[in-house]
Formats: structure tokens, sequence, C-alpha cells
């Protein structure tokens, strides 16, 4: 869809026209907003920031301003079709818990995170010494959100030890290109992580 | 030229309606005739489509906003939120805001004379329920030929009617708004109410509710259950604040007159609520307060009781509250979302405990405000 950053776009196109969507960390409610008005999409957008919450409800958009951490005991077991969070794995408290509480509240969940394996981050690290500062990730150690930063081989393993299976995968750049190198050695060269994953 | 301020209602006129029907109640008992005293803010458009209930609380009536007089120092109670551009804009809204039946504020309740007696009704009068209120509220709507609301709205107990009005007459409201509200009362919600009603009714005053016949009023007894429900609308943090442990002379009397400020704050506010207000009604609000469940009729199951529903809901709470916590309104939103309605729930951050919902907070009036202008109206 026009307008949705590129990550949105490729979600757009994953989530089936009509379903029920729960999206966690919505921020100003973009793509919920543009599933439920060209998707016939209904649900929630789950968000903290008032600034955000206030956006979404400008849009029209149910939502609810809950505490992620604080767990989704608003939603009952398998209630919605999908339960979707972009780029807010990394800032969670408790992301493992959170992750687990998303494959009990939705048949399908849809995650993407920063891949921190990328080789920029690598050579930075390895020659400077230093906690990697990019594009993607621009804050210094001490005040970035990302506490919980995670590689595409640790979210694929944390999968598995966790019986949660990954139906969709999707390794891309910044502009949601993908290439040779990507498709080759995605946790080197994979910028954005995108995954449709359920319980079993 | 008033003196009021340019987003005032200025002087407001309440309305009264003489109901002859009677109204059978929850607890079987029949209301043969009664008033009920309202004020409406705004105008009815053509359609008949932009119509807000205004509900109130425990100690409050039908004076929602503006006021009564050119002089007058105070607004209605909810005046921070009605009129000319606040969250429930006058300009595209006729606004209704009913007292009440069994509220002292000019609707018929144990003041007003039983027609039967040719005496004040006093104990007499019968216990109303929140689902009693939304059923006179139903006959007001039919008399201003109001189809159905826009929204209903309301803090608190006011908050409980807009839920009932959505899940009894779930055709004739659009939006319900609840703030500041849960979904029926704790045990330790009832414990405080047990305590304001024996406070009243101990006093010897009180004379078993005819204390009109006596010429007298339980005005200890009200002052005490005033003052402990004032402890309960106020957070620690915002007590804390104001008074501290701030004394009211310089030296310690070490006797047991009132020697903390706080203390005085509450002779004061308890005396003053006394004066104005009956017993007997708070006695009626507080068990209206302990009967509302209503979900009781699912055997508990308040998604069950949603599922039915039409309308779409705007819950709001405030973090220190711990009267009606956030948590009361999340098990809401819980059924809420369980029942797979359309719902918005929003928590404040706020030192003023359950009287948020009537202080003046910038995020709150915006959101508020926000989800009333996307409610939808004919020219």
């Amino acid at each position: 869809m026009k307008g949705l950053r590129p990550e949105l776009q490729k979600i757009f196109g994953w989530v089936k026209p009509g379903s029920r969507v729960l999206d966690l960390g919505c921020g100003d409610g973009a793509l919920l907003g543009s599933l439920q008005q060209n998707r016939g999409v209904k649900g929630y957008g789950v968000e903290i920031d008032p600034a955000n919450v206030l956006s979404c409800l400008q849009k029209n958009i149910n939502i609810l301003q809950l505490d992620l951490d604080a767990g989704l005991t608003e939603f009952a077991d398998n209630s919605f079709d999908y339960v979707i969070m972009t780029q807010a794995l990394q800032a969670l408290q408790y992301p493992h818990k959170t992750l687990r509480e998303m494959v009990r509240v939705g048949r399908q969940s849809i995650i993407t995170f920063p891949n921190f394996g990328l080789w920029k981050h690598r050579v930075y690290l390895s020659t400077k010494g230093r906690m990697p500062v990019s594009k993607a990730l621009p804050a210094q150690w001490y005040d970035t959100q990302n506490i919980h930063l995670c590689t595409i081989k640790d979210f694929e393993m944390f999968c598995k030890e966790h019986s949660m299976l990954i139906s969709k995968k999707d390794i891309v750049d910044y502009e949601h290109r993908s290439d040779t190198l990507m498709r080759l050695w995605p946790n080197l060269f994979g910028e954005v992580a995108l995954y449709q994953i359920n319980g079993e | 030229m008033s003196n009021f301020a340019t987003n005032s209602l200025g002087v407001i006129q309440p309305q009264t309606l003489h109901f002859n029907e009677p109204l059978t109640l929850a607890s079987g008992k029949t209301i043969d005739e009664y008033d009920i005293v309202y004020e409406t803010y705004g105008s009815l458009n053509a359609k008949g489509d932009n119509a807000v209930l205004v509900c109130h609380a425990l100690s409050a009536d039908h004076h929602a906003a503006g006021y009564h007089s050119e002089s007058d120092s105070k607004p209605g109670w909810w005046d921070l939120c009605i009129g000319p551009g606040k969250a429930i804009d006058t300009n595209r809204f006729f606004v209704v805001s009913p007292g009440n039946l069994g509220q002292c504020g000019g609707s018929t309740g144990p003041m007003s004379i039983n027609p039967k007696t040719g005496k004040a009704y006093g104990p007499d009068f019968p216990v109303v329920t929140v689902s009693d209120w939304v059923n006179y509220q139903e006959r007001l709507a039919d008399s201003l030929g109001i189809a159905q609301w826009a929204a209903v709205a309301g803090g608190s107990l006011g908050g409980m009617q807009a839920m009932q009005w959505s899940i009894q007459f779930p055709t004739r409201i659009r939006h319900a708004i609840i703030i500041a509200s849960a979904p029926k009362l704790s045990a330790q919600n009832i414990a405080f109410n047990a305590v304001a009603r024996q406070a009243i009714m101990s006093d010897p005053a009180f004379h078993e509710g005819r204390y009109y016949d006596h010429k007298v009023v339980p005005a200890s007894g009200l002052k005490i259950a005033r003052m402990l429900g004032h402890i309960t609308y106020l957070s620690d943090d915002a007590m804390g604040d104001k008074f501290g442990r701030d004394v009211k002379n310089e030296q310690l009397n070490y006797n047991y007159g009132v020697e903390f400020q706080v203390e005085s704050y509450l002779h004061y506010q308890g005396e003053s609520f006394a004066a104005r207000f009956d017993a007997n009604t708070y006695l009626l609000m507080t068990k209206a307060l302990d009967y509302f469940d209503p979900a009781e009729k699912e055997g508990g199951d308040l998604a069950a009781v949603f599922s039915k529903t039409d309308s779409q809901f705007f819950l709001a709470s405030f973090t220190t509250d711990w009267r009606f916590s956030p948590q009361r309104s999340r098990e809401i939103v819980r059924a809420l979302t369980d029942s797979k309605r359309d719902v918005s729930y929003l928590e404040f951050e706020s030192n003023h405990g359950h009287d948020a919902f009537l202080v003046d907070n910038a995020e709150y009036i915006a959101a508020f405000s926000a989800y009333m202008n996307n409610i939808e109206i004919s020219e």
C-alpha cells in the first residue's frame, strides 16, 4: 500500500483479507489503519506511547493502551488470526514471554526485527571494539531502547527451542529488497528479518 | 457581557419532565409516577442522531455543565468536558443530563412527597439500581424524540450506566463512554459503602430514615460517610502532596482535636457535603453501586453479556485511582475484546485518584475529544 513504509507493505501482503488482527506496538496505527481500510481487517492496536495512542484514536482505530511487558492477559487463546509486532521485539523487557503470549493469542504471529548479525555490525564491533551504531540502530549503548537485540540465528534457535514453527520468512535490506547474498547468507547480509510463526 | 469563559455554556435552566407510567424496578417494586429534572446543552439536529446522554455519579446531579446564575461561582460537575469546543462539543452534540431517580437534586427521590401518604418517602422510597435508571432514561429519550443516542457517557457510577445502556438497549446507543469505572464492585468497595451506610444509620438523628418528620438531619453520620468516601476518591500521593503532615497550629496540642491539615480538610468536605446532600439518597446511591453486576445473569460471564451489544466502546482509567483502578477497567476491556467488540482503552497518568476524571489533564482531554470527534452525526 502506498504511504506505508516498505516493511509494513510486505506485512500488508501477508495478512489475509477480513482477518482479525492484533497489532502490538502499533505506533501511529499506519499498518492497522491501512489494513482496516483496504483489507476489511478488524482488530486492535496496542501501544503505550500517549502521542501514538492519540494518533490511532484520530485514525478511528481500536487502540488499547497497554504495556506489552505486562503480558497479553487481556486476550484469550487463539482469539486473533494474526498477532503482529513490528520492530518492537528488541525493545521489550521480556521478549521471550511476549513471543510465547503472541503464539498463544494468535493463530499466526508476524514479527520483524533488525538483524544484529549483519556484517556491518560485526565489522563495527570487531574493528572499533565498540557497540555498533548504524542507521537502523542509531542510539548509543546507554540510551538505546533496543535492549534485547538478536540475530537471525538467535531468533530461529529460539523458535526451535520453544516449539514455534516458522511458516513464512523474508530477509531483506532496509528498503525491503532482497539479493543473492541475503539469500545465501541471511544472517550476514540481511538487515531486516520478517517472520510468520505459529505454535505447534 | 457575561463573566463566563468563551467556551462556557453560560447560564443553564434545568427542566422537569413528569412521568405517569409506572416504572417497575429490579426489586419488583414500582414507582407509579415521578419527576425527572434534566439539563440540555446544544441542540438536537434534524435527524436526531447527535444526542449524548451524560450520566452522573454518586453525589452529582443533573447540573453537569454551565452555571445556574450569573453570580454562580461553580459550574456543573463535568463542565471540564461539556461545552462549545470541549470534548463533548455542544457545537456538534445535543447533550442531555438528567438527575437520576432517587437523587436529591430535584428528580423524585427519598426527599420527595409520596403521593400516597402526603409525606416524604424517606426509607419507603424503593432501592433503585443502575438498570432501573437506564429504564427511566429510555423513557426520557422517547420523550425528547431521541431514537438512538450517539453516545452515553459517564465516569464511575455514570460509566456503569453507559455500560448498562449498551447491554439493555443495544440498538439505542452507538458509543458507550466508560470512564474510571468497574464491571462490578469489589468486596473492598462494598465494604467501604457498608461503613458509610452504618455511619448514617447509626446517627441518632437518622430515625430509621424518617428524619424529615422529626425536622432533623443525620448530619454527623452523613459527614463521616463523606469523609470516608473522600479518602477513597483521592490518591495517597495527592493527599501527601496537598497536606503531607502539615499541622494546623505551630505547636502540637496533644489532645483529640483536629491537629493535622488533612483532618481539617476532611471535616470541611464532610460538613459542606452534609449541608447539601440527603442521607437517604446517599444510602440509595451506594446500594445502586453495590448491586451493579451486569454479568450476574450470565453466570459472571461479562463477555457473553457484551456479545449481545451493538455499540462501540471507549474506556479510560487513571493510574492512581484505587477505588476503580485501571485493573478494573481492563477487566471490562478483556470482556469486550473476548466478545470481539470495538473498543479503545486509555490509561492516563494522574495523581488525582478516582477524582481524576473530573480534573483537567491535557492527554485525557485530547484523547476524549479525538474519540468524540470521530463519532459520526448528520449535519
